[in-house]
């Protein structure tokens, strides 16, 4: 279903701000910071103060100006942006928090979003005891854990290909067993990156859209559409099988539906908050589709889907995980912990390549999955501040 | 026993055995109501608990706890008044067998009890405790000493009391059902309950206090037993909407102020063109009624909590605090849909919440908006069963439709929440004292 909102946003955003890392948990109550007003008028970017303590700082930026602005926290060199709060609109307030090392920086306003900004400060972040260290290498592997990445969203997109041909054999055919078997093992290809190929608005209804999120007159296409064609034995009274000529054209589409997306995940790139944020979104998709079994209503396999999201987030979380060690790891042991009981519990379902139906769990089982997906969720939530602040 | 005889059981338990205790009295509920044009002001005079003189010394000058809304008017209480703090909403089905006097009947004793309720007095002759000690009390009594909390009721007809939906005319009211009055259509995403959705009648409790609210719902259903059952019922236990300039905007559970632009009672014009049928759009019955959209809006706030606050508020187009919109100002600034930032991307989204809701984006239709978040315990996953009941009042159901179909295909909400439940009702004009809601449709 469409899942769309947040990797789009995040693509479309790109989240900077990866320079500077350490063990900052939200919720810790103990964490204390440092509290600054940013005035953001259209002359000036007036800081509350020109230095504060190393560590946490929040800057409150107001945009006291008329037209759109953008707070910048610039390195010594005044170019590499260690932090920024963009968009904010005439009259609001947003609040850029990060956590810096001692040395010099530079602040800077840009009102109306172009040219060099306004109000080009010294910034001072100041020694103290607590202050945490940062290990310059962490920048190389971040470099490497976004490239990985991609490659990984593209390897899965060329299986899913490979796989949409095979099951295109079969179906318009009539070869239901072999679609049949070959429909949910396809589908983990999809499934895996589901919130990459969902940010490509137009092909997520496509492809992957059920029968619930139709609007009065649209054409139904993708997957479930097939789906609910060869598993119609709790379709509604009245459902007629698909003739051979609709199950062509809906093979063509699901062809090309497919193509398109493949050649739209070549080449992209990503930043270490979308992928952080990638795996929770994954999650989520299990915590709204899967283990509701509302996301294969026909086929009942929603515990490949189930599994696949898992891996997809297990993936991002892994190419993150060598740079969480160092800046959490009390965080990535707790994350180690909680996806090991979430796969001991899909490992107790499996059957043969495959998994137990949906519709045979016991509500003990159901019960014991949504729980352990919240119990992942949490330390998940805490991942993308713990390495991008 | 046939089911008649019952009632006629039922019916001398209520009002025959107070006769019996105080025959001097001889005025009934039903009695008052025999007196066609007669004042009803007599209603709670006497021995029934007045609940407004109780609880002045109660609780002396808290406003919300002592707001009375009257009854009795040209449009039912309900709608502009200043939305209370606490819902308890009710849909009934008319039980199989009862007539069109019958009916009647009932509309005329909800009426009745429901302008005692909302004058803060127990219902019956007797109330709750001054009865026959022999006699089940008239009046529940939980709302005894409580102040009236701004109740109000407000009562309307679905489409399936007109007409079933096997086409049977039950109480030849079928040529007056408004051409309006059809079902909503399928939105989607909706997943609907049949069981949380419908209804031949429905009654609208609000108060401040909820206990007030309950006792309004409990006893109208007590008094349909036999003529009508419950379908479905909701509690609201926070108000989501402002329907007045003098009331902040409340937030959602989602934490949002969502709704800011509402209708507000002190817009009359606004009211007049938006939320109450004219004369000239028909059925002539109708006229000063409205048209009431429910829906239960289950909320994923499981899911919503780990949203990072930068999507939560593109996917209002808000700000989480303050609750101005993304493109300036404060929480009452005018939006502006074109202003752009990185990328020359709009400030708020195009799938925004707040921009597919505005009336710029719906042909300038306006819903007055009149929700309720709820809570009802936890679902089988362990996730709380949380949401929305949205109540929507508008001049037709058009304004509805029209707005929903934008949102249900485009909104980013879309991804966190969950019709369940969905009703239409046409709620019929206020009913001038001493006659009964809904009568000019039985005239």
């Amino acid at each position: 279903m469409p899942r769309v909102l947040r990797s789009a946003s995040l693509l479309g955003l790109g989240v900077l701000g990866i320079g500077l890392l350490s063990g900052c948990v939200a919720n810790n109550p103990a964490a204390t910071h440092t509290a600054l007003t940013v005035d953001s008028s259209a002359t000036d970017c007036a800081v509350s103060a020109n230095e504060a303590p190393a560590g946490s700082i929040r800057f409150s930026v107001t945009n006291s100006g008329d037209q759109v602005t953008e707070f910048y926290l610039l390195a010594e060199d005044g170019l590499r942006i260690v932090g920024e709060a963009e968009n904010i609109g005439p009259g609001l307030s947003r609040d850029l928090v990060v956590q810096l090392d001692a040395g010099s920086y530079f602040t800077a306003c840009k009102p109306g979003m172009t040219g060099d900004g306004v109000g080009k400060a010294e910034f001072t972040a100041t020694k103290t005891d607590a202050a945490a260290t940062v290990d310059v290498d962490l920048a190389a592997q971040i470099v490497t854990a976004n490239t990985n990445y991609g490659s990984y969203v593209s390897d899965q997109i060329d299986q899913l290909v490979t796989g949409t041909d095979a099951f295109a054999a079969a179906y318009p055919a009539g070869d239901d067993d072999t679609a049949r078997s070959l429909y949910a093992s396809t589908r983990v290809h999809w499934e895996r990156v589901e919130t990459i190929a969902e940010s490509f608005g137009d092909l997520d209804p496509k492809l992957d859209l059920r029968e619930a999120d139709l609007e009065e007159g649209q054409n139904w296409t993708g997957w479930h559409a097939i789906e609910k064609d060869l598993w119609p034995q709790d379709a509604e009274a009245g459902f007629v099988a698909y003739t051979a000529d609709q199950r062509a054209a809906l093979t063509e589409q699901l062809v090309a539906d497919t193509a398109t997306l493949h050649e739209k995940v070549e080449g992209l790139t990503f930043t270490l908050s979308q992928q952080t944020n990638g795996a929770i979104g994954l999650l989520d998709e299990v915590a709204t589709g899967k283990v509701t079994g509302e996301e294969e209503i026909w086929s009942h396999t929603d515990l490949w889907d189930f599994q696949a999201n898992v891996d997809g987030a297990k993936v991002l979380y892994d190419g993150v995980r060598p740079i969480l060690l160092k800046t959490d790891a009390d965080l990535a042991a707790s994350l180690d912990t909680e996806f090991g009981s979430l796969q001991a519990l899909l490992d107790a379902q499996r059957v043969g390549d495959g998994f137990t139906l949906y519709t045979d769990l016991t509500p003990a089982e159901i019960r014991a999955l949504a729980d352990q997906v919240n119990a992942l969720g949490e330390p998940l939530n805490q991942l993308t501040a713990a390495l991008v602040l | 026993m046939s089911r008649s005889a019952k009632r006629t059981v039922k019916r001398d338990k209520r009002t025959g055995s107070a006769d019996l205790a105080v025959p001097a009295r001889g005025l009934s509920r039903r009695g008052l109501l025999g007196l066609a044009g007669a004042s009803v002001a007599g209603i709670g005079l006497g021995a029934a608990g007045d609940r407004v003189a109780l609880a002045a010394s109660a609780s002396p000058g808290a406003a919300s706890a002592s707001a009375v809304y009257p009854f009795y008017g040209s449009h039912q209480a309900g709608i502009v008044t200043p939305a209370q703090d606490r819902l308890h909403f009710a849909a009934f089905d008319v039980s199989a067998g009862t007539t069109r006097a019958e009916l009647i009947e009932l509309l005329q004793d909800w009426t009745i009890a429901a302008a005692a309720m909302t004058a803060g007095q127990d219902i019956g002759e007797y109330g709750a405790v001054s009865g026959p000690y022999d006699a089940p009390p008239e009046d529940t009594g939980e709302a005894q000493g409580l102040p009236t909390a701004g109740l109000t009721i407000t009562f309307g007809f679905g489409p399936t009391l007109f007409e079933t939906a096997d086409g049977v005319d039950r109480f030849g009211i079928a040529a007056r059902r408004p051409a309006d009055l059809t079902p909503l259509p399928h939105f989607p995403g909706d997943d609907l309950d049949a069981g949380r959705s419908d209804g031949d009648l429905c009654i609208q409790a609000c108060s401040n206090d909820p206990q007030v609210a309950v006792h309004a719902i409990r006893n109208l259903s007590r008094i349909a037993f036999g003529r009508a059952a419950l379908r479905w019922s909701q509690l609201g236990f926070g108000r989501t909407s402002s329907t007045s300039t003098a009331q902040a905007t409340p937030r959602n559970l989602f934490g949002f102020k969502d709704g800011t632009a509402n209708i507000k009672a002190e817009q009359p014009d606004v009211v007049n063109d938006q939320v109450w049928v004219s004369s000239s759009d028909g059925p002539a019955w109708l006229a000063g009624g409205s048209y009431l959209v429910a829906r239960r809006i289950r909320m994923t706030i499981e899911t919503w909590d780990r949203t990072i606050l930068s999507e939560q508020e593109t996917v209002f187009g808000r700000t989480k605090g303050a609750g101005a919109p993304l493109s300036g100002g404060t929480e009452f600034s005018e939006p502006d849909f074109t202003i752009a930032g990185r990328e020359n991307q709009p400030l708020i989204g195009a799938a925004a919440h707040m921009r597919l809701a505005h009336p710029m984006q719906n042909k300038g239709m306006k819903l007055l908006r009149r929700g309720y978040n709820f809570v009802d315990g936890n679902d089988d996953l362990g996730r709380l069963e949380a949401g929305l009941f949205f109540i929507s009042f508008q001049r037709s159901p058009a304004q509805f439709t029209t707005v929903q179909l934008n949102l249900a295909k485009h909104d980013a909400l879309n991804e966190y929440i969950r019709h369940v439940g969905s009703a239409l009702f046409v709620v019929p004009a206020g009913a001038a004292d001493g006659a009964y809601v809904g009568s000019a449709l039985f005239a």
